[in-house]
């Protein structure tokens, strides 16, 4: 983590000084020039709508995730079977096609207007739902089989047990793959520049078709993500030693 | 065995009649049945696999048993509502393994059953655990986490997690087991205790010294079968059985 903090400026100092050739058109992005500080801007506001589908993606995907984690904890063969059925649809669906049939398709088989923004959330949240039920399933599963009787000795209803004894030992196990899944879903919501929603990388597409500049837009797409996501880990580390240091075990 | 009539009386609190329990094919428990008074302190003891603890798992039904009939006060003890309310105001466990929720403090680890399954308020539920953290001579420990205690502290703690839901009966599966030597008297000397003080206990274990002391009757388990069941004097002095003699004599050898 610390060496590649270290190593970005040293990246980006390297990307810009072979930029200083002629054939890189680093203007298009240059602070010092009130165009290329607006075409920064530009491309640097489309951050808000990133963050937004994917914090909003990630918060459904978790509830979502947990509540199908649940029946495939079940003793009875029914609810495992739901649980299978939909995280094998669901992880079979590549993330871009989900995100092209709810915004065109779903419209269509349930007659509802639903916006861009709307449509890349649930499409984001669906397809990370699975992955987040099979996290949880593992998580709830590695609890230790005691911290169960033990609940049930003192008549803890199954949702007492889950909120007060299962589930914050499992989420605090998990935490380190909860972080992944925010970054992996960093990533993905670039997709859902394809219907137009305006993040990071469709603001970047556009820019691209009116300067002609893919090589050094692109690369300041890239260092946005960049950056982005090390301070998303920096900031899930944070939370793990938090968490680990509230208790001594 | 058949247990004699003079335990057969309908008066029996915790009514076990000719149980069976399977785990796959293996037959953790064959036509056992017992009868449990208010008051009464029984130990189980025999040779490991022999469904001690499965036994006394099924009174409080962390296992559901196959055939036969578990009775508590006269509820019938299976999924029921019934079941639970009268397992909720009744039993208590202790565990081999302590099980405290090592993510919340001893006060949480006390006041977390009173508190959601009996909806106590808060301060009483504190005051309570208070009490018992008292009664099993570690008041001092309150604030801290299970991760901080000894083994023979925790498996206080987890007496006084089940005493403060208030139980008529206590289930002790092996509570010794997982200790070091030296922390084994300080639990057995608070359970002793606690059967002086008249509390109806189900107790596994392999401290026949202890056993001793505290039972009114003991019980000798072999594969899934109810053996041997006598008062500890004669018990003791002259076990009827082969099997039981023998489990004794490797058991009393040390």
């Amino acid at each position: 983590m610390v060496l590649r903090m270290r190593l970005l400026p040293l990246l980006a100092t390297a990307l810009l000084l072979t930029g200083c050739s002629a054939d890189w058109g680093w203007y298009v992005v240059d602070p010092t020039s009130p165009a290329g500080q607006r075409n920064l801007m530009f491309l640097i506001d489309g951050l808000y709508y990133t963050i937004a589908l994917s914090v909003t993606a990630i918060l459904i995907s978790v509830v979502v995730g947990l509540l199908i984690a649940l029946p495939g904890l079940a003793r009875s063969r029914p609810p495992r079977i739901i649980n299978r059925v939909y995280v094998e649809l669901v992880r079979a669906v590549p993330i871009l096609v989900l995100i092209l049939w709810v915004y065109y398709g779903l419209p269509q088989v349930a007659d509802i207007a639903i916006s861009m923004f709307w449509a890349g959330v649930l499409a984001l949240a669906i397809s990370d739902s699975a992955f987040q039920a099979e996290i949880f399933r593992a998580g709830i599963q590695s609890i230790d089989r005691g911290q169960h009787e033990a609940a049930h000795s003192i008549s803890l209803s199954y949702a007492d047990k889950m909120r007060f004894v299962i589930l914050p030992q499992a989420i605090k196990r998990i935490l380190p793959a909860l972080g992944n899944q925010l970054v992996y879903m960093l990533k993905m919501s670039s997709l859902v520049s394809v219907i137009g929603m305006q993040e990071l990388t469709r603001r970047a597409n556009e820019l691209v078709v009116t300067e002609y500049r893919p090589l050094e837009i692109y690369t300041v797409l890239v260092l946005e993500y960049l950056v982005l996501i090390l301070l998303v880990s920096a900031g899930v580390r944070w939370v793990e030693r938090r968490m680990g240091a509230g208790e001594a075990r | 065995m058949q247990v004699s009539d003079s335990t057969t009386q309908d008066d029996a609190f915790i009514r076990i009649r000719h149980v069976d329990k399977f785990f796959g094919s293996f037959q953790a428990l064959d036509d056992v049945s017992l009868d449990i008074h208010l008051g009464q302190k029984i130990v189980i003891c025999g040779p490991s696999g022999s469904g001690k603890s499965t036994a006394i798992r099924c009174i409080n039904r962390l296992e559901a048993h196959d055939a036969g009939e578990i009775a508590i006060d006269g509820v019938r003890i299976d999924d029921s509502a019934a079941a639970r309310r009268v397992l909720r105001n009744n039993v208590g466990m202790v565990f081999q393994q302590f099980n405290l929720f090592p993510h919340l403090s001893i006060l949480d680890n006390l006041t977390l059953g009173p508190v959601r399954a009996r909806g106590m308020p808060a301060a009483e539920a504190r005051s309570l655990a208070e009490y018992y953290l008292e009664r099993v001579r570690i008041p001092e420990q309150i604030d801290k986490f299970p991760g901080q205690l000894s083994g023979g502290q925790q498996q206080r703690v987890a007496i006084a997690r089940a005493l403060c839901m208030e139980p008529k009966i206590m289930l002790f599966d092996e509570p010794t087991s997982a200790l070091d030597p030296e922390m084994i008297a300080e639990v057995l000397e608070v359970i002793e205790e606690l059967a002086g003080s008249g509390m109806t206990m189900i107790c596994v274990t392999h401290e026949m010294g202890f056993a001793g002391h505290v039972a009114d009757q003991m019980v000798f388990m072999d594969h899934g079968r109810i053996v041997e069941m006598a008062p500890p004097k004669q018990f003791f002095s002259a076990p009827e059985s082969e099997r039981c003699q023998t489990f004794l004599k490797q058991i009393l050898r040390h």
